[in-house]
């Protein structure tokens, strides 16, 4: 079926509809990533957004029900160059047509992707707006004008306070949209998890008596969580903290620092970041439009991002607080800083953060 | 960290001849190496045996040595240099190897030189089997079950104990050489005997056979403070079984999850950090389909044929890289020069799809057995760029060469399914064609898939391909519409192919694109997926939205490469095309190469201001030209894949520099040809088709014998043969009419005379011949496969007047604007013309080299209206030196393709060729022989000697010459009558047709230093001289085939040269 994509610019590229044909409107984001189409579908951080794939060829190995980062698929909609019709792999369960209509996600195909994200690289993120029919530019306009991504975590924090048996280190998650292997490398690290909503009071989160405290990754601009930012501050000093992304950027809203928006983000698999510490570079996943632009006092930068030598981690060494802007979970990309988990570890037993060993 | 201030003379060694398993990508590599170097203000040395080479020219490194590559002969060249430093991983397995050496022999360490990039130990630890299986093991990385063994009946007990099917592999060989699948005891025996006798260590190893798994490879890189990247993964569609150089191979992979493509990624890396690599590594994976289960099958520590596609794929400088960490500095001080914004510790990402195609040699060596496995049989490749897996897959088809413009392969169509199945399950270099002619009978893709390995996802896609074959087939014209039209092009089907399918002409499908504005647009290829803008002006074409070429309004021209590494036409042209690139840059002339080798000079991203990655065919250069309307296009140095294009620009009204369509077209088309020579009074050997077995006999009695016969319809001197009396011609012509009675058969008076060869330049007044080279080997044998010697030895003065004069007769006949290329025989003082070639030749790069003439930049300025006059080299023949030799030697790959010829004849056989340079023609004939590894038999060596009967009286000369200083001889019954008349004893053995094995036993003892045998009758896989000369290049035995470079031999011997008594010569200062 014709479909087109109309971003919020008026550009328009014209393909075709696959997985659930309904309309749909969100901010259009590209991921450079070659592999992984799976685990960005299914990664709550995309809440909101349109993820377009530089790579042509998508859904050669189909879907499984191993590689889910949560428990559906959270982007809007879905843009291919070509969707593979006939997937193959010894996990193949689903295809990837099939997964986003029973997930009712839009998807379109046969657009010039590089086109479109060179687009998105010149112009910045934009909104924009999938559709089957022809509509008029004050439809456009109302339609793109009325989307908001400001109640995102809402839409995907967990409802429920839940935990993970292990026999160490008790961990509290802030769940902002946690990413599945997050939780699975701290339970390969015996960790004892309770996970609770974004919106736990610190009274609810210290009740537990954690060791520490861990704030996860998830969609949107931290800006828009004022009354969580308030509630970390309360735990700052009590428990060591540790965060990944969003979790990272909110540690430095909570310390004074400050975050930003990015042009268009950084998403793909291949960004290299300096471990200011080690002076190794690393290769991590990436996902995130907003970043922390200045730091707080009292932390030090411990990883820079090399394309653009923006801040990829913070320490500070007084509060017990370690944060990475990147993915060390991987899924999709490389598990190089699998050891900032054993880094984060160590700090939320209340040791000194140092530089970690890798063969 | 900065640059290690200690380096300050690096000695780089080359990778010599080009043989197969290691080709023009070590020209590509060591190039951007030895700039890499350079532009720190480091000296570079280098040593390359190949004069074929744009690194063994004067910009590229501070002291050129073009010598044999042994240790001897490198540590002339370190005691004269004094280098600080050696760079090992640029120069192939041969120059690694190389290091290897000089280390082990302590050459390295008394000359304090000390190693860079890679270390040895590292070095020792990827390559030798054993040492790398317990690295694995160390670090829990698995391999395969294998052991190494030293004998065959070790084998044999270690392949009970894993099963059949059992893998050899032999250590320390190139490409694999000596190794197979066995898969029964008695082949086992066999492979291995052969691989121990090939392997520089004597050992193979046996290992369990993983056939049908996936092979996946990593490009992976490294710097020395521990921070690492892959550049590039790659998935070969012919599963493990097939080796790599001779699979198809995608990239990056296709049917991998992010789960597998990060495990086998993190364990690639994991390898190279526990082995201390220092630059760039390739890792060869093989992962089981059905599950997480993966072995490690190799690593190679250094840049490779992989590593030189990878770069090209992803635009990311492997080898440039490799150097730069080699001096010290970590992969995120090392600029990108490819996207000018990001570093080399960025990984690529592609957004398109690469597909490599092995190119084969099996049309010249049409009696080789053909059968693709472990060991690799593929002279070259191409690559090919599409967004889809359809058009990068087809576009490589038709960038072969070999007549493909679709998938439909029409002798396969004749095949029964039984035969296609053979073909598929047995692998040969049509299989993919035999493929897809199962799929087209409607054999079942999961069966495919079951008896090739092949993963679904590939077998969809030719199937997909196929079914539009057949559609096409039941259209008309006008059933075309638009939008299926469109599909078809974005999915890479050829005009060609479109129009055959439908029964119109090419043109007429051309016409209604355009009218419909089906045009392609061109893509960049970045390294980024578009995230940065880059600097690349890297481009391929796809049928899409937007055109990413901004069109400049400078004067321009597009410079046609020539393809593929193929027999006959090798890494000289892609030299041609790199210096005419260079020639038009110094003139501000905006350059463009159209070219699909990813291991050559030419495609490297900063030799030209733009690079099409395109096939050379009529289409797909089209829409280029019609795009940039460049001022001309140069089809000179493209060898025949550039000149090919002559008739279409014709057509199409595209500007032609240099000389124009009709006149290659007058100097290729036999009559037109015949009617100059006749005009112009300059003589070629007699001749004329005939068409019946009488009509031959009779022609050849008034042209008198020897005569040359050929069948007319092929061309590269094909199914050519000499014929000495009569009965001898006439099993040859009742065979040939048999065989094709439609056809006629050339005959041509064969003159056993001196073979000459000239390139030269005209301006349309004027000529230049830099220099008239002279072949060792008498008429017969290709000009390809013959020893050159420049300055001539034995030709008269009055003789190159005579050459001067007729060179200049028939360029300007022929109206030549740039080069021609024309090959003479001198026979009792007169002199006869065998060939022209409107174009730029093989010899070019030899004889730029020594005579300091730069043809490729004078034929240039030709071609752009300059004059001869007012170059600055004069006209006429260019001054000969007198105290100056160099010699251009042969190489032959034939001990890697099973039942090819080996001795020497009317058709091209070799594959390289490296320079002998010397004071006197015996010394640079000496040079010449140990660079292309012929072994000079000692003195004192045994000479087994078989020759036929026309040859013997001249045989017994040379003889007399060997026995002399002390040679012993060996021969057959008749030989050795004739040795015994002039009081030379030899040994005598039986004829294998009599029942004997004495004489194969006797080559495989290791007691016979050369065989010299002179072939009754080629490609006879039946007879004797074709088996004795099989054994014994597959026993690495030196043979003789040709009496003149036998008697080349004697000279040297009786100088008693060996390597102390010569020179090495800095070929700057020459």
């Amino acid at each position: 079926m014709k479909a087109q994509l109309i971003l919020e610019n008026g550009m328009v590229f014209e393909g075709r509809a696959f997985g659930y044909l309904k309309e749909a409107i969100g901010e259009v984001v590209f991921n450079t990533g070659m592999t992984g189409y799976q685990e960005i579908l299914t990664d709550p951080s995309y809440y909101g957004q349109m993820v377009v794939m530089t790579y042509p060829l998508v859904g050669n190995y189909g879907i499984n029900l191993d590689d889910m980062e949560s428990y559906k698929a959270h982007v809007k909609g879905f843009i291919v160059r070509e969707k593979c019709d006939y997937p193959n792999n010894f996990r193949c369960e689903l295809t990837l047509d099939g997964y986003l209509k029973a997930q009712k996600i839009i998807g379109l195909e046969g657009i010039d992707t590089r086109s479109l994200t060179k687009v998105i690289r010149d112009h910045g993120t934009m909104r924009g707006i999938i559709s089957v029919r022809e509509l008029t530019p004050s439809q456009i306009k109302l339609k793109i004008d009325s989307f908001v991504n400001q109640h995102a975590v809402s839409e995907v924090t967990t409802k429920e306070i839940y935990e993970i048996e292990g026999d160490e280190l008790h961990i509290a998650m802030v769940d902002f949209g946690v990413k599945q292997n997050i939780i699975r490398e701290f339970k390969k690290r015996n960790c004892k998890i309770t996970v609770f909503p974004a919106f736990s009071t610190s009274e609810e989160i210290l009740n537990v008596n954690p060791d520490a405290v861990f704030l996860s990754n998830g969609p949107a601009d931290p800006k828009d969580l004022p009354s969580v930012i308030e509630n970390i501050k309360k735990m700052v000093g009590v428990k060591p903290i540790t965060g990944i992304c969003l979790g990272h950027q909110l540690l430095c809203l909570a310390l004074g620092g400050n975050t930003g928006k990015l042009k268009f983000g950084h998403h793909g698999s291949n960004h290299p970041v300096k471990d200011l510490i080690s002076n190794r570079v690393y290769i991590t996943s990436q996902n995130h439009n907003y970043h922390a632009e200045t730091l707080p006092q009292g932390a030090v930068v411990t990883h820079r991002h090399l394309n653009d030598q923006t801040i990829a981690g913070m320490y500070a060494k007084d509060l017990n607080i370690y944060s990475v802007q990147f993915h060390p979970e991987a899924c999709p990309g490389p598990t190089d800083t699998e050891h900032i988990f054993d880094e984060m570890i160590n700090v939320m037993y209340g040791k000194e953060l140092e530089v970690c060993q890798e063969i | 960290m900065p640059r290690d201030l200690s380096i300050k003379k690096v000695l780089i060694i080359g990778s010599g001849p080009i043989v197969i398993g290691q080709a023009a990508e070590f020209d590509y590599s060591g190039t951007q190496a030895c700039q890499a170097i350079k532009e720190e203000g480091i000296e570079v040395v280098l040593v390359n045996s190949n004069p074929a080479t744009i690194m063994t020219d004067k910009e590229i490194a501070d002291k050129i040595y073009i010598e044999p590559l042994t240790s001897e002969f490198l540590e002339k060249v370190i005691a004269k240099e004094r280098p600080d430093s050696l760079l090992a991983g640029v120069g192939g397995q041969t120059g690694l190897n190389l290091a290897v050496e000089l280390h082990d022999k302590g050459i390295l360490e008394k000359y304090n030189v000390r190693v860079i990039g890679t270390q040895i130990s590292a070095i020792k630890e990827g390559e030798d089997r054993e040492g790398f299986r317990a690295l694995m093991n160390r670090i829990n990385q698995p391999v395969i079950e294998s052991k190494t063994v030293e004998s065959v009946e070790e084998a044999v007990l270690f392949a009970r104990k894993i099963g059949y099917p059992a893998v050899v592999r032999p250590a320390y060989t190139l490409g694999g050489t000596g190794g197979g699948i066995a898969e029964t005891e008695e082949e086992l025996r066999e492979i291995c005997a052969s691989g121990l006798h090939l392997s520089r260590v004597h050992q193979v190893l046996i290992e369990k056979c993983i056939k049908g798994w996936k092979e996946i490879e990593y490009e992976v890189m490294r710097d020395q403070y521990g921070t690492v990247i892959t550049v590039c993964n790659m998935e070969n569609i012919d599963p493990v079984g097939i080796h790599t150089g001779d699979s198809i191979v995608v990239a990056p992979s296709q049917t991998l999850s992010d789960k597998e493509y990060q495990m086998l990624r993190r364990a690639s890396l994991d390898i190279i950090s526990a082995c201390d690599i220092r630059g760039g590594c390739n890792v060869q994976i093989a992962l089981h389909p059905d599950s997480f289960e993966y072995a490690i099958i190799e690593i190679n520590p250094r840049v490779s044929r992989s590593s030189a596609l990878a770069s090209k794929a992803t635009g990311y400088p492997i080898a440039r890289v490799s150097a730069k960490i080699a001096l010290g500095y970590g992969l995120d001080e090392i600029e990108n020069a490819v996207t000018g914004k990001t570093f080399a510790c960025f990984e690529p990402t592609l957004d398109y799809v690469v597909v490599k195609i092995p190119k084969w040699p099996f049309d010249k060596f049409y009696t080789a057995k053909r059968t693709l496995g472990t060991k690799m049989m593929a002279t070259g490749e191409i690559m090919a760029i599409g967004n889809n897996f359809e058009s990068a897959f087809l576009k490589g088809l038709r960038s072969l060469e070999i007549g493909q413009f679709s998938f439909e392969h029409k002798k396969l169509a004749e095949c029964s399914l039984d035969e296609l199945k053979e073909r598929v399950v047995t692998a040969d270099d049509e299989r993919i064609f035999a493929l897809a002619e199962m799929l087209r009978r409607y054999y079942r893709k999961e069966q495919v898939c079951k008896m090739t390995g092949m993963d679904i996802f590939f077998v969809e896609k030719f199937k997909w391909i196929v079914e539009q074959e057949e559609h096409l087939k039941t259209l008309e014209f006008e059933d075309l519409t638009p939008r299926y039209l469109r599909k078809l092009k974005k999915r890479g089907f050829s005009d060609k192919a479109i129009s055959g399918f439908i029964g119109v002409d090419e043109d007429d499908v051309r016409e209604l694109r355009q009218k419909w504005n089906i045009l392609p647009v061109y893509k960049m290829v970045d390294t980024c997926g578009g995230e940065f803008e880059a600097q690349t002006p890297y481009y391929y074409s796809t049928y899409d939205f937007e055109d990413e070429v901004v069109v400049s309004d400078k004067e321009k021209v597009i410079v046609m490469g020539s393809g593929p590494i193929r027999i006959g036409q090798g890494i000289e042209f892609d030299y041609c095309s790199v210096h005419a690139i260079m020639a038009l840059k110094k003139r501000g002339i905006e350059t463009i190469i159209i070219n699909n080798n990813p291991e050559t000079v030419s495609t490297d991203f900063n030799t030209s201001d733009k690079l099409y990655f395109e096939p050379l065919t009529d289409e797909d250069v089209y829409h280029i030209i019609l795009k940039e309307k460049p001022k001309g296009v140069i089809l000179q140095f493209g060898g025949q894949t550039a000149i090919k294009l002559a008739k279409f620009c014709d057509k199409m009204n595209i500007p032609v520099l240099g000389t124009q369509p009709t006149q290659v077209d007058a100097a290729e088309d036999r009559e037109k040809f015949d009617a100059i020579l006749e005009k112009l009074n300059i003589k070629r050997p007699k001749g004329k088709a005939i068409w019946a077995v009488e009509e031959g006999l009779q022609i050849a009695k008034e042209l008198e014998y020897p005569v040359l016969v050929r069948p007319s319809y092929v061309l590269g001197g094909q199914g050519m043969e000499i014929t000495f009396e009569e009965e001898q011609l006439k099993r040859y012509l009742v065979n040939a009419f048999e065989r094709d009675p439609e056809n006629p058969i050339l005959i041509d008076r064969y003159l056993m005379g001196r073979e000459i060869e000239v390139d030269a330049l005209c301006d349309g007044k004027n000529i230049l011949i830099p220099g008239i080279m002279e072949h060792l080997e008498r008429a017969g044998i290709h000009s390809g496969d013959s020893t050159t010697l420049y300055p001539s030895v034995n030709i008269s003065s009055d003789m190159k007047n005579k050459i001067i004069e007729c060179t200049e007769l028939i360029a300007k006949e022929l109206e030549v604007m740039g080069m021609i290329n024309i090959q003479y025989i001198e026979y009792k003082k007169e002199l006869y013309i065998i060939e022209v070639n409107p174009r730029s030749s093989r010899t070019v790069p030899y004889i730029s080299k020594v005579t300091n003439v730069p043809i490729i930049d004078l034929a240039t300025r030709v071609m752009l209206g300059e004059t001869l006059s007012d170059l600055g080299y004069g006209t006429g023949l260019y001054p000969e030196p007198k105290d100056f030799f160099a010699v251009k030697v042969p190489v032959f790959s034939t001990e890697k393709l099973p039942q090819v010829e080996v001795s020497l004849g009317p058709e091209m056989k070799s594959t390289g060729e490296v320079l002998g340079v010397g004071a006197t023609i015996e010394e640079a004939l000496y040079k010449g022989f140990i660079a292309a590894g012929k072994k000079m038999p000692n003195n004192a060596g045994t000479i087994f000697a078989t020759i036929q009967k026309y040859d013997q009286e001249e045989f017994l000369e040379i003889a007399t010459r060997f026995a002399k200083l002390g040679y012993k001889f060996v021969a057959t019954e008749g030989t050795a009558k004739k040795l015994e008349t002039i009081g030379v004893s030899a040994k005598v053995v039986g004829k294998q047709s009599e029942g004997s094995n004495e004489i194969l036993d006797i080559i495989r003892s290791g007691e016979v230093d050369l065989l010299v045998n002179t072939p009754t009758k080629g490609n006879d896989a039946t007879r004797d001289g074709f088996k004795i000369r099989r054994h014994a290049i597959e026993s690495s035995v030196q043979i003789v085939t040709s009496l003149d470079t036998l008697g080349a031999m004697a000279d040297i011997a009786e100088k008693g040269l060996g390597v102390s008594q010569v020179e090495i010569y800095n070929m700057c200062e020459i």
